[in-house]
């Protein structure tokens, strides 16, 4: 692979995250380089998804520092990290399920729409342009994932295999220069998951975007992804190349419990 | 003005490029090819494809490829492949298509058979394939690919974008403007024009050379039969390495200058159908089908009062929709009630089809229901059959508009002669015959008789109106004891028409009497039986229920009264039949991949059943060994009731 991992863009550093009492985040340092697939795994309720929440500004860490960008970052609503390039799915697909794969995507490009409500309402000339434009991006993005022949189709007829698929495409619709997938392969079968795999290392291949995911499919992290951080309990037992973290002994006691 | 051009049979226009490049003077503009990308249809006019016909063959030249080399083209239906196909052409050079889904190994016979040097493949899918398999195809020298997608790290210097192919093009003919011009001149009609592998079904695939002569004299010959005109449409969807799709989108369109439209993708083919709506369109028998079911189901969940409307114009279609294609005369009421029908119901489901603007549908490949054929007429879809092979491009018989027979293929083609051998077996002749086998000269002559006609290895034979009916292929057809004419395909085909009958194989060859195994279709009769309260728990113990047998039998008898018409096969009528307790299966090699019977295989595999049929047992026990998916192996047994259908006195024939 020609693509070359480069500098740090976003570090985070003794982050933690309380609700009330309960401490989803113990004090977790790590990096993210550009152009590499970072894997967040853990047991569950490690707190993956929570870290993923921090990244993209739904949760604001009690303590520790957000640098984006070489930026330190205060508090932010989610909204300013869709404008600044951060794009993500969720775990539970979270689709218009009565809008088409078309109009789901479009979405996508809703941070970049720049007419006004007017403009768009009578159809005057920016609003069309930009129309035009918009739909020549999501027609890339259907391009890009095959999903040609159901362009028209209502996401709730579609099944969960390639809803998942949809969601990846409103991400990439938005041109993310990071894109935070959360258990993208979840429930998938294999060749679903080979799909999936295979449109990860494309997007990440093709178009350079940086990708931190949390996947639970050992084989999958493994294969794809370039360093992976392990979180338990809400704590760091583990951060490095795939092979590294395989052998650390405290993430084998994590995931085969202690008797091994 | 462009008809006659093209149709006057013009000298000058003998082979491909010369009728691209004259379609490229006369009617530049007029559209040639569409593709439909980023959801949007693009369109490129002749002379837009002739620009880039050009700059390919200049870059191929470049490269390299020289008159008689063989280019070999491997991907879906895309318009830089068939641009490639031309530029071939423009040299000298022979295109070779693919199948595109072929695995790598398969396409290693044909790339060393052809000598292939040069490749023109669709995307990464192809050239990955090429690459896994260079080291034993050592000639081959360059790899061009036209989707860019995935292709950033090919840095290998033999593999070429298509658009650096025509950079290359465009300066080499900057350079030699006189080169290509006189490439094209020297040009022959009996010059090979394309090479299509048959699929083999017995040995290693053979190359079929057909001429430029060949493909432009079959294509004249549709064009004439079906008044083809410029202004149309076709989708071009079907593999470019079958001889169909080369006769229709490549040698048709260039000689008739419709257009061609590429589907987004194999998946979109039906979407792109409507967006398109072609006038000129092909689909094997089973597209068909799945259509016709697909509807019906849809009109099962709509409203009572248009299933009403639905269901009673149908019965209007089925009485005279036929008939007024046909031109017969039909009474002003039911032409009135089809008016109506046509405006309430023929006209939106044409539409919902896709279908609108069709002239001319074809089908062929395989045999088409009876019922299936009729109800596409009955709507006003102009549906026929045709009948050919690789060999005559395709171009042996056609049924003509006004005179269809459902169960022949038509008569003749303009410029064919058809002859019965002794045998049974269809002989041709004509322009569109091959030229040869691919240095296979033992093929050849085993293939064209002394007399010049080629030897289809189909049985059949012409009726009163000289009509073609295929019966069986020449191999298959024995003789019963009494010397009749048995054509086992023939009749299995009659019983697979019933949609309860998935599966037959009919023995008679050197015997007194026809007998069959049948396979139910498990859909169709579960469902049957569901609807009748009869409960069953799997394929084996619904085919042993007496209702089922019942209903089967009913469905052989009535292919035994249809027997008794034709003095041909009235003797072949089925007098003893039993229901296989499994389906036959590719897995347990009793079928091959394409889901043909394998005859001998049966055979020797239930002899003891074929023993029960003859000597008029009343059962039969068995058990037979079977393979899972998941290549476990298990056993089937079951005692296998035999049954008597009715048979009718062949005496009726003389009446």
């Amino acid at each position: 692979m020609s693509r070359t991992i480069g500098e740090v863009i976003l570090d985070l550093q003794n982050i933690s995250l309380r609700f009330g009492g309960v401490k989803a985040l113990t004090d977790i340092s790590f990096d993210v380089r550009e152009h590499e697939i970072r894997a967040i795994i853990g047991p569950n309720g490690a707190g993956k998804s929570s870290m993923l929440n921090v990244i993209n500004g739904v949760y604001h860490p009690q303590e520790g520092a957000i640098i984006f960008h070489g930026q330190e970052r205060k508090k932010m609503e989610p909204h300013r990290a869709a404008t600044q390039g951060i794009a993500r799915t969720f775990q539970n697909i979270a689709l218009f399920k009565g809008m088409t794969v078309l109009d789901n995507i479009m979405t996508g490009r809703i941070t970049r729409m720049k007419a006004s409500f007017l403009e768009h309402a009578l159809w005057l000339g920016r609003a069309k342009r930009e129309e035009l434009e918009h739909r020549q991006k999501v027609e890339e993005v259907i391009d890009f994932l095959e999903i040609q022949h159901i362009r028209k189709t209502p996401v709730s007829r579609l099944p969960y295999g390639l809803q998942k698929r949809v969601e990846l495409g409103r991400a990439l619709a938005a041109e993310p220069s990071m894109l935070l997938l959360d258990e993208p392969m979840a429930g998938m079968n294999v060749e679903e998951k080979q799909d999936m795999c295979r449109f990860i290392l494309d997007v990440n291949d093709q178009i350079g975007t940086t990708i931190v995911l949390i996947e639970h499919d050992m084989g999958v992290v493994m294969d794809i992804s370039d360093r992976v951080v392990v979180l338990d309990y809400g704590k760091k037992i583990g951060d490095g190349a795939p092979d590294e973290v395989k052998n650390n002994p405290e993430v084998i006691k994590a995931y085969l419990g202690g008797g091994h | 003005m462009p008809l006659e051009t093209t149709a006057g049979g013009s000298e000058r226009l003998q082979t491909f490029p010369r009728l691209l490049f004259h379609h490229a003077r006369t009617r530049g503009s007029a559209p040639a090819i569409r593709e439909k990308d980023l959801g949007i249809w693009q369109t490129w006019s002749w002379t837009g494809v002739a620009e880039r016909v050009r700059a390919l063959a200049c870059g191929l030249a470049a490269l390299g490829f020289k008159r008689g080399d063989n280019l070999a083209i491997i991907g879906d239906n895309r318009p830089h492949l068939y641009m490639m196909m031309s530029a071939a052409q423009c040299l000298g050079g022979v295109p070779v298509p693919l199948y595109q889904d072929a695995v790598a190994a398969e396409m290693l016979f044909v790339l060393n058979d052809a000598a292939i040097r040069f490749a023109a493949v669709e995307d990464q899918e192809q050239v990955d394939k090429l690459l896994e398999i260079r080291e034993q195809a050592p000639q081959l020298e360059h790899i061009i690919y036209d989707d860019p997608r995935g292709m950033r790290h090919y840095n290998q210097p033999f593999i070429h974008d298509i658009h650096a192919l025509m950079e290359m093009g465009r300066i080499h003919d900057r350079n030699h403007p006189d080169f290509l011009d006189a490439e094209i001149e020297q040009g022959q009609g009996n010059d090979v024009s394309v090479m299509l592998y048959t699929s083999g079904t017995t040995g290693q695939p053979k190359g079929v050379c057909q001429t430029h002569g060949a493909f432009i004299a079959a294509a004249r010959g549709s064009m004439e039969t079906d008044r083809l005109e410029p202004a149309g449409d076709i989708l071009s969807y079907l593999p470019m390495a079958w001889v169909g799709d080369h006769l229709f989108s490549f040698a048709q369109a260039l000689v008739v200058g419709f257009t061609i439209n590429c589907p987004e993708s194999s998946d979109t083919v039906t979407t792109d159908l409507r967006e398109i709506g072609p006038t000129y369109y092909f689909a094997p028998p089973r597209v068909f089908e799945s259509l016709l079911t697909s509807i019906m189901i849809r009109m099962e969940d709509a409203g009572a009062l248009k299933r009403r409307l639905f269901h009673y114009f149908l019965g209007v279609a089925k009485r005279c929709g036929a008939d007024l294609l046909d031109g017969k005369p039909v009474g002003l009421g039911e032409r009135l009630r089809y008016g109506l029908g046509n405006l309430l119901v023929y006209g939106p489901l044409r539409n919902v089809l896709g279908m609108s603007h069709i002239r001319v549908a074809y089908t062929a490949g395989a045999a088409i229901g009876p019922d299936l054929f009729r109800f596409y007429r009955s709507i006003g879809i102009n549906l026929k059959q045709f009948y050919g092979q690789t060999e005559t491009c395709a171009y042996v018989c056609l049924q003509p508009d006004r005179a269809i027979k459902f169960d022949s293929v038509g008569p003749a083609a303009p410029g064919v002669e058809i002859k019965i051998a002794d045998n049974g077996e269809v002989l041709v002749k004509g322009p569109m015959l091959l030229k040869e086998y691919y240095q296979r000269p033992d093929a050849t002559a085993e293939s064209l008789n002394a007399d010049g006609y080629f030897m289809t290895g189909d049985a059949g034979f012409l009726d009163a109106d000289g009509h073609l009916k295929i019966i069986d292929r020449a191999k298959d057809v024995g003789k019963l004891a009494n010397g009749a004419m048995f054509a086992p395909n023939y009749i299995e085909n009659k019983l697979k028409f019933f949609q309860h009958i998935k599966e037959a194989v009919c023995f008679g060859h050197d015997r007194a009497m026809v007998c069959a195994f049948i396979n139910i279709d498990v859909g169709a009769v579960g469902n049957w039986a569901e609807r009748r309260n009869i409960a069953y728990s799997g394929y084996t113990d619904l085919a042993a229920k007496p209702d089922v047998y019942e209903l089967i039998r009913e469905c052989v008898e009535q292919v035994n009264a249809a027997l008794i018409q034709d003095a041909m096969v009235a003797d072949s009528q089925i007098h003893r039949f039993l229901i296989l307790h499994k389906e036959l299966d590719p897995d347990d090699d009793e079928l091959t991949r394409t889901r043909k019977v394998r005859r001998n295989f049966v055979a020797k595999k239930y002899e003891v059943l074929i023993e029960a049929l003859y000597s008029g047992k009343a059962s039969q026990f068995i058990t037979t060994e079977v393979k899972f998916e998941d290549g476990r192996r298990g056993q089937v047994s079951a005692d296998l009731k035999i049954v008597d259908a009715k048979t009718f006195p062949t005496m009726q024939k003389a009446a």
